[in-house]
């Protein structure tokens, strides 16, 4: 496989990856890296392009992700399906839903482009395609499987949308296809925000495209549309959703994010985060990294299980859920707040009026549970 | 959360074992609960795979579907359900009881099953599979092309009804294992960690003399503790991926059936363990006293339970597909005040969950340290006089009394006397000394003396609160007499050819 990034080869977070090929950026890493925006340690294993999975394994913490066999067919059916016959179904839910005339739609195919898969050269031609449509010459093109770039803390991120639409009413429109069912109209909330934020990454790449194209920006709607199976069956059901409040907080989130580079500057310079390398050499690395665990982090990041366990030995509060973070104000250890409840420590002045709260609580508790 | 299951929190997390976060059991729970384990096909909506079903420990009923893919198999699962969970339900109905309701001109006697279903699901996704299994399954047609046998669209109404009454905090006819432990005990790792039932019963119970935080751990592992269900281990997918295909490819009957035996015995491994913790946890929540208002509402859900049943004799048409604007109002009214009785009467029949109200001030127990048991003050009509005695509480020193002069309070040890805080008073050493205006709960005594019991004596430890649980709900009217504006009355669904011929592909 070639090298699916660009950057020079005296990199820091090359260097820090080793010889593995990196591993690309994809829509759900980035939504990721933004739900744990603090995370330093994530954003430059990230950045560097490591396979998490394959260091959280070597530093002994096998990741329990994976895909079933049966989910993964049934997505491929489902994908097979809207795609069938030149988006036949797309087209049709299109009609339905935008009620535009796209009787001589076609599509282009952009998971190659003259027999390369390299994903710089389907950007170029995705571009084009977009400058060609957006001026007007071909605007009934459907773009399948466009790819597009993102910079992400300090890196070239490609990413590939399932389709974008030609112009309706002078809009494009990112698609996703998702095999979760919309049951009488109505899909898991979860699931729905879950690609909301995937598509407000696509749309925000599509207006750096737009951007640098010089192309107007307005031709980009805001509302993206996602198709899925209705009810129990197989059939594809679209609705448009707007992405308004999730380009605001994924701008946001972007911004904030410090770049990995410098992040990955300040670590010491024998730092390796090379899978082939011993187990101790990288757990000492990945220590060098500021995490900053939550539960959440389980249910999206290769490396919860190795930030629980390292969140558990410092007595990290957030470790029990926000709820027990949020009484525990400026107290930065569970330890500590017990030695308060004990009466072996005391409370700084910061801490003083959680701390007399936390005791106001142990004290209750131990008067009403004799009551009973 | 609050403030107090934090602390439970952080002494469960430093002893590796659960902290009980109250001192009664909040739930009903039956002698005879039914208990169901479910399996669904990964990347499907609702395609049921197996289940662990029934009201014997030792003996669960064990039902699979071999080829999912089958339409005519999947039905036959919902048949065979079916068969189970409504003989269960048809067993409620026998003795009946009588009961009053509605209130003043509108009383009225009426009769109610001295039983109802109750159905346990390991998990909150447990909860969301029944509500799609009814969905799925009580629109079906029992005649035309796509017929499906009578039982399929009856079970599909119950499991809805079942669904819609598990958003209302106050009903347990269907309720999820993880969520009742984790109201009754604390553990020492995040609420996400404790929807996982296996490791959620390691830190309430242990095994002798290990400890409970590492065993949750250990839990964790799939291929030690199958996942509860209803989604299935992707590890586990491809031994049940390679058995289907081999399942399908089979060449005659006999070897059809040999490979589908397997598959069952696969299957049951995967969810026995989750049935022992199930039974455990019902073991676990029997062991804790039951809360004074608890009979109070079960009686409730088996009023609703006779309202439904009786429903479906008469008129038998399914929900529909989505609640009407009229009903779904009223919905969320009936669970706003759901709500707030579940909470007031938790706090008054539990002294651990009321703790969380005198924190923040919401409540205070104090002494009684002087009553006023002759008091007069002018009644409402020129000259009259009316019987208010008063009694003053002092609170303990580090008590806060978040509460106002001129609040309406009431205390649990005399629900029915309502009181009006008249005065309060910080005292130098921090204590408060609050004096209370009483009214009836004399035992319709007018005038002095108090009967016995009725008024309280000094020395007596009282908490008074704002809560009420006898509060009365809001006002809303009748369905059927719904205004022509809100659409009027609404309407029992139709179902439609439409639902009827839904492929379930
Ligand atoms: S699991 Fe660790 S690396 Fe991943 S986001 Fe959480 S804290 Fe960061």
């Amino acid at each position: 496989m070639p090298s699916q990034q660009s950057e020079p080869p005296d990199d820091r977070l090359a260097r820090l990856r080793g010889p593995q090929p990196p591993q690309p950026y994809t829509a759900r890493k980035i939504t990721a890296l933004t739900a744990n925006p603090a995370c330093a340690r994530r954003a430059v294993l990230d950045a560097a392009g490591v396979d998490k999975a394959l260091l959280a394994q070597q530093v002994g913490y096998e990741p329990r992700f994976g895909q079933s066999p049966f989910a993964l067919a049934r997505e491929q059916a489902f994908h097979g399906l809207v795609k069938w016959g030149g988006y036949a179904e797309l087209i049709r839910l299109l009609r339905e839903q935008l009620s535009v005339p796209v009787a001589e739609a076609h599509v282009t195919d952009l998971n190659e482009v003259g027999g390369n898969t390299a994903l710089p050269v389907r950007e170029r031609e995705t571009r084009r395609l977009i400058a060609h449509v957006a001026s007007g010459q071909d605007v009934r093109l459907i773009l399948d499987r466009p790819v597009l770039a993102l910079e992400v803390a300090g890196q070239t991120a490609y990413l590939e949308p399932d389709a974008l639409t030609h112009r309706i009413e002078g809009k494009f429109h990112v698609v996703l296809i998702r095999s979760f069912a919309a049951i009488d109209g109505q899909a898991n909330p979860t699931a729905v925000a879950e690609a909301a934020k995937q598509a407000a990454v696509y749309v925000l790449a599509l207006r750096r495209a737009f951007d640098t194209a010089g192309l107007p920006i307005e031709q980009i709607s805001h509302k993206f549309l996602l198709v899925c199976p209705k009810d129990f069956s197989n059939r594809p059901y679209g609705r448009l959703i707007d992405l308004r409040q999730e380009l605001d907080a994924l701008q946001f989130q972007l911004s904030r994010l410090r770049r990995a580079e410098d992040l990955a500057a300040g670590l010491p310079e024998t730092a390796t985060l090379d899978t082939t390398r011993s187990t101790d050499e990288l757990s000492s690395s990945i220590e060098a990294l500021d995490a900053s665990y939550t539960p959440s982090c389980l249910s999206f990041c290769e490396m919860a299980r190795y930030c629980r366990d390292e969140a558990d030995g410092c007595a990290s509060p957030a470790r029990l859920g926000n709820g027990v973070r949020n009484d525990l104000p400026g107290i930065d250890s569970t330890r500590t707040a017990l030695d308060y409840l004990d009466g072996v420590a005391a409370p700084g002045e910061a801490e003083v009026e959680a701390a007399d709260l936390l005791r106001a609580a142990a004290r209750l508790r131990r008067l009403r549970r004799g009551a009973a | 959360m609050s403030v107090l299951s934090t602390v439970a929190a952080l002494t469960a997390s430093r002893t590796g074992r659960a902290e009980p976060l109250t001192t009664v059991r909040h739930q009903h729970l039956d002698e005879k609960p039914f208990v169901l384990v479910p399996l669904t096909l990964a990347g499907e909506t609702c395609a049921p795979l197996a289940a662990l079903a029934g009201t014997d420990p030792e003996h669960p009923t064990l039902l699979t579907v071999r080829q999912p893919r089958n339409r005519a198999e999947r039905f036959r699962f919902a048949e065979r359900l079916a068969a189970l969970l409504l003989a269960y339900i048809e067993g409620c109905r026998t003795e009946t009881e009588p009961y009053t309701a509605g209130r003043g001109k509108e009383k009225e006697e009426r009769l109610r099953f001295q039983r109802a279903p109750q159905l346990l699901l390991p998990n909150g996704e447990g909860i969301a599979y029944v509500r799609l299994l009814g969905r799925l399954t009580r629109l079906r047609a029992t005649e035309g092309p796509y017929a499906v046998d009578p039982s399929v669209p009856a079970l599909g109404k119950w499991l809805t009804w079942f669904a819609e009454l598990a958003e209302f905090p106050n009903s347990g006819v269907l309720l999820a294992m993880t969520r009742l432990l984790a109201a009754h005990w604390a553990t020492g790792q995040s609420p996400s960690e404790d929807s996982h039932l296996a490791s959620l019963l390691a830190w309430i119970d242990p095994p002798e003399g290990s400890d409970g935080a590492r065993v949750a751990r250990e839990a964790e592992d799939p291929a030690v503790w199958p996942p509860a269900g209803p989604s299935t281990d992707p590890v586990f997918d491809r031994t049940l991926h390679e058995l289907m295909t081999r399942y399908d490819e089979a060449s005659d009957d006999r070897g059809r059936e040999a490979v589908g035996r397997q598959i069952d015995r696969e299957l049951s491994g995967q969810m026995l363990p989750t049935w022992r913790l199930m039974w455990r946890g019902v073991e676990l929540l029997r062991d804790l006293p039951e809360g004074a208002h608890v009979p109070g509402r079960w009686a409730l859900d088996r009023r609703w339970f006779s309202e439904y049943a009786e429903y479906l004799d008469a008129d038998g048409r399914p929900q529909a597909r989505r609640d009407q604007a009229v009903r779904a109002a009223r919905r969320l009214a009936r669970l706003e005040d759901a709500v707030a009785r579940y909470e007031a009467e938790r706090a008054y029949d539990d002294p651990l969950v009321m703790a969380e109200y005198e924190l923040t001030g919401e409540a205070f127990t104090g002494t009684v340290t002087a009553r006023d048991e002759d008091r007069f003050v002018p009644g409402d009509r020129p000259g009259s006089q009316v019987w208010r005695p008063t009694i003053t509480l002092r609170t303990s020193t580090d008590t806060r009394v978040g509460l106002a002069v001129g609040t309406e309070v009431k205390s649990p040890a005399r629900p029915g006397q309502g009181a009006r805080i008249l005065d309060i008073r910080q005292e130098d050493d921090g204590s408060h000394v609050v004096v209370l205006q009483l009214k009836g709960g004399f035992a319709r005594k007018q005038k002095p003396p108090a009967p016995a019991g009725t008024l309280a004596e000094t020395g007596e430890e009282l908490t008074y609160t704002t809560l009420n649980p006898t509060a009365m709900p809001s006002a809303l009217p009748d369905e059927e007499n719904t205004p022509w504006t809100h659409g009027g009355p609404p309407q029992p669904y139709e179902p439609t050819d439409e639902d009827a011929e839904e492929t379930w592909e």
